[in-house]
């Protein structure tokens, strides 16, 4: 406990960006056999440091198969929030599950350099208390830390649905579940929401037996994997409005609200179109009558490809998909980063009208057959995955990783982890920094970053920008 | 006679003292004015979100003193509900010295509710009881002025005087904490709102174990 807030804790988006930048990264390292253990990288990202770009320090688990995937911190800007007031607390510790193994870690960062276990959460604990598992995406909120999770109770994580529970936000002792009236939802994926107006935005990626073990084909086309999000009234843990943006738009992962709280929109990224194969991105608002809507205002094409420069998985289809896996608002909610893993591209779309998207800007790296380089000569496998922007929206990072089983069937050929930076313009537009470039450990992948002192998808702001 | 004066007038100046010293804790809903008027985005949100949170305060309140206000009809045992109720203050205090944990209560609370969370965030954070000590240091000299009334009529005076503290308190708190929320919110701009946010969790514990133990001093020394 502190006695004053912590000085990474901003009032509103517009002060988060104008506060001092991030000096590290934290960096999910995964062991996609479980032969070795899996860990956070901490990056330097001083510019001026000697080891500028490089891993200075590495937290190894002593587990293995743990397989890291998405992490976040223990407190946040949502601290300042008026009517919770936990203003007090450092942002200090990270909580780091374990997708396949159930197990949650967490980290202890104060000293970067020094950042070491604090705590280990055992997965029959999380059993026990929660009835759910596969733990995946982390929020600080209003009554501790949220932690969705993929999977239900049993071994497969199919007794009953997945869902989202509550930790203590001091002492990270699990609380329980959260939900008190679920509605329909029944698979489990992302979640965010917006404070003040008080509600919560939930969605859908598929039932453990649809992921572990990889894609399932047969579900996909037959569009059994998740295609709607809930929305909840969140201090009252109630699903209020479920949204089903039609069974053909497979895998509605990343919800990516407004950052200022005065706006009742966001963003949502889906996977595929099974009729053609796009990936898309829907808008979603709160109209006049209190009313939650969608609408998909991004559409991006497939490329075609001859088959035989394809992975088995897809030659029927000739075509890559673009496969949008992840998605990323600045701060400033001006522009929205679309990982088209598939393609090998990052786009950069200004959402400034959030009904009508334009891309300001495109960065090729990496891909199914293309494979394009780095701007520095090197490799990268797979391709853009896991993005994070700076608060200030200057620099944007992102990593290779999928998931491990999916890796392995849409890029059977490629194997590595690696960190890259682009600088983003004045007025729009990026580009990669060619001097920016971390290349993991060998046998380890990576995935979700967190940059020190917030970023882009984990700070909730309790007050507009003004 | 005239240190009674003197005693009912620094009564009366504590329970204002108390009232600015509650409205500057973040933690009696200033930062929520600054919030809920730029949410709203007009200037005219503020004096209204003012008002409610000052109508949850003072509720929570007058339902802390107008119990004790009633149980002082029992004039024989003025000094035993004195000392019982500076014990209870005492409680209060090193409760929430030992329990650093926030009320979870006021983490379910829709954050349009601002009158409720003002009851809650008051209730649970002791804020009335720091006011009881006070209040009945002023019924105990009201009574010994008005002599030996009828006790219908002392206990009308002891459930004005309640509402009398409870509503200058109110108006003292909302005044302190109205002058933050305002000079934030118009001239400073939000980067102080961290700057002004201080932890007073252990003083405020501290205050209402110092004012209970003069509750219970008062109380032994007064006869």
């Amino acid at each position: 406990m502190n006695l004053r807030p912590d000085p990474t804790f901003h009032a509103s988006p517009k002060l988060a960006m104008q506060a001092p930048v991030e000096n590290y990264a934290f960096t999910v390292m995964l062991s996609p056999d479980g032969n070795q253990s899996d860990g956070i990288a901490v990056v330097d990202l001083k510019p001026t440091s000697k080891t500028y770009g490089q891993i200075v320090h590495q937290v190894i688990v002593p587990n293995k198969g743990d397989e890291f995937h998405h992490f976040g911190w223990n407190a946040c800007s949502s601290s300042l929030s008026p009517l919770t007031g936990h203003a007090f607390l450092e942002r200090r510790y990270l909580i780091v599950p374990g997708i396949r193994s159930s197990r949650i870690y967490v980290i202890d960062v104060k000293d970067p350099l020094k950042a070491h276990i604090h705590k280990t959460i055992e997965p029959e604990e999380l059993f026990a208390k929660t009835g759910y598992s596969r733990p995946h995406t982390i929020h600080c909120g209003p009554e501790g830390i949220y932690v969705s999770c993929l999977g239900g109770a049993g071994k497969d994580g199919t007794d009953g649905p997945p869902g989202i529970f509550i930790m203590d936000c001091e002492t990270f002792e699990i609380i329980g579940q959260y939900e008190m009236d679920r509605g329909k939802q029944d698979k489990h994926y992302d979640f965010w929401w917006n404070l003040p107006q008080d509600y919560m935005v939930s969605s859908e990626w598929g039932l453990p037996p649809q992921f572990e073990n990889g894609v399932v084909p047969e579900d996909l086309l037959s569009n059994k994997y998740g295609h709607s999000i809930h929305f909840w009234d969140l201090r009252a843990r109630k699903n209020i409005q479920t949204i089903d943006f039609g069974e053909n738009y497979q895998m509605a992962l990343e919800i990516r609200p407004a950052h200022d709280p005065t706006k009742s929109y966001g963003f949502c990224g889906v996977v595929v179109d099974t009729t053609n194969l796009q990936g898309a991105i829907f808008t979603w608002w709160r109209d006049e009558d209190g009313k939650w809507q969608a609408k998909k205002t991004i559409t991006i094409d497939p490329r075609p490809e001859d088959p035989e420069n394809l992975p088995p998985l897809l030659q029927g289809f000739g075509a890559v998909p673009p496969l949008v896996t992840d998605i990323d608002l600045s701060l400033d909610d001006k522009y929205l980063y679309v990982a088209c893993w598939g393609m090998g591209e990052m786009h950069q779309y200004d959402v400034s009208d959030p009904m009508n998207p334009v891309l300001a800007g495109k960065v090729e790296v990496g891909g199914i057959a293309r494979g394009a380089k780095h701007p520095n000569g090197k490799d990268f496998a797979y391709g853009p995955q896991m993005v994070e922007i700076s608060r200030d929206g200057k620099r944007v990072y992102w990593t290779n990783s999928l998931y491990s089983t999916w890796d392995d069937q849409f890029y059977p050929d490629d194997e590595g982890g690696q960190m890259v930076m682009a600088r983003v313009g004045d007025d729009g537009g990026f580009e990669l920094d060619k001097d920016f470039y971390v290349n993991f450990p060998k046998g380890l992948r990576s995935h979700q970053i967190r940059l020190e002192g917030g970023d882009c998808s984990t700070d909730s702001f309790c007050y507009p920008s003004v | 006679m005239i240190s009674d004066v003197t005693s009912v007038a620094a009564l009366w100046g504590a329970v204002i003292l108390s009232g600015f010293y509650h409205g500057i804790n973040p933690g009696m809903g200033w930062p929520l004015a600054v919030s809920a008027a730029l949410m709203e985005r007009r200037h005219a949100a503020m004096p209204w979100v003012l008002a409610m949170l000052a109508t949850g305060h003072f509720l929570a309140m007058v339902g802390i003193l107008l119990p004790l206000s009633l149980m002082l009809f029992l004039v024989d045992w003025e000094v035993q509900i004195r000392v019982g109720a500076g014990l209870l203050v005492i409680v209060m205090g090193v409760y929430l010295l030992v329990n650093r944990r926030h009320p979870k209560i006021l983490a379910r609370v829709h954050p349009a509710r601002l009158a409720l969370w003002s009851f809650l965030a008051a209730m649970a954070h002791g804020a009335g009881l720091m006011l009881v000590p006070i209040y009945l240091g002023i019924c105990a000299i009201g009574d010994e002025e008005t002599g030996h009334l009828a006790a219908r009529t002392l206990m009308g005076s002891n459930i004005m005087t309640a509402f009398g503290v409870a509503a200058i308190h109110t108006l003292a708190m909302t005044f302190a904490g109205g002058l933050i929320a305002i000079t934030i919110y118009i001239w400073l701009g939000l980067k102080f709102l961290s700057k002004t946010w201080f932890n007073l969790d252990l003083v405020w514990a501290i205050s209402l174990i110092v004012v209970g133990v003069f509750g219970i001093h008062s109380a032994r020394f007064s006869h």
